[in-house]
């Protein structure tokens, strides 16, 4: 079934406090949709890991949040759109454990068993989007 | 600056965070009560993290580091009050918490927090048994 757009949400993420801003606005369209509380927390929970990944590895930037529909099922679906070196290895970066940084490494992995569709590209030199969905029902 | 208060009662220290986290005020957090632990000397920290709504792998690290750094001070953690929606979302991210003692609310924290460091203090010296009390 298509996907469609309902409404969307744009916040440039540069500095560690626009991350609690941009948690907070999720969860707002979350609530509005009438998300439950484990799955609002299962899709702030990855938000939260993702934007982090942006902003440490990417040098921030650009995130969108939106309203989706397939029918009769509603969603949030985000994205993570950065500038940075990109991820030369993607198989292995969402391997559990696996970091670059100092990190546990369950941060791609982890986010991906979080929500209901995970999509990454990743360009070396380009940068880096992730793409996720969680369904309110899902 | 935000900063994150430490209160300190008897052998405990007590954390209370009631706002949301971001990496920085969790960084100090953790050298904050490492410190607090060594000046004081205390034996126990309670974190009480009902009115956190999100726990992501880098502050369930966090959390890791105190209970472990504490433990190298000779000091137990304990961390109560935690929702279960983020105790279902720290399962599926795959965090687990490796030596941090868990408590349901503050009360049966600190009835943990007691009985674990009683034990400690039977094998002092009796002295400092009296000056502890004192």
């Amino acid at each position: 079934m298509t996907i469609l757009p309902l409404a969307k949400d744009t916040l440039k993420v540069y500095k560690e406090q626009d991350v609690i801003l941009f948690r907070n606005r999720v969860k707002e369209h979350a609530v509005k949709i009438k998300m439950g509380l484990v799955n609002q927390t299962k899709l702030i929970t990855a938000a939260s890991e993702l934007v982090r990944n942006m902003l440490r590895y990417g040098g921030g930037g650009e995130t969108v949040v939106e309203v989706v529909t397939r029918g009769r099922d509603n969603g949030i679906r985000l994205t993570f759109k950065d500038q940075g070196p990109g991820i030369p290895d993607i198989a292995k970066a969402m391997m559990d454990g696996y970091s670059t940084g100092k990190s546990l490494g369950l941060g791609l992995p982890g986010a991906k068993r979080l929500v209901n569709e995970f999509n990454i590209k990743s360009e070396a030199g380009k940068g880096t989007t992730v793409t996720i969905i969680k369904w309110a029902n899902g | 600056m935000d900063r994150i208060p430490i209160l300190k009662m008897g052998h405990f220290l007590l954390v209370t965070i009631q706002v949301d986290l971001y990496d920085r005020l969790a960084m100090d957090l953790e050298a904050d009560l490492v410190k607090m632990v060594s000046i004081t000397g205390a034996k126990a920290v309670l974190i009480d993290i009902s009115a956190v709504s999100i726990v992501d792998s880098f502050m369930g690290r966090i959390i890791g580091n105190i209970a472990s750094m504490s433990k190298l001070l000779d000091a137990e953690t304990v961390v109560v009050g935690m929702q279960p929606a983020v105790a279902i979302t720290l399962v599926e991210l795959g965090l687990e918490l490796p030596g941090v003692h868990t408590a349901l609310n503050v009360e049966k924290g600190m009835a943990l927090l007691s009985s674990l460091i009683i034990i400690d203090e039977e094998t002092e010296e009796e002295e400092d048994d009296d000056t502890a009390l004192s």
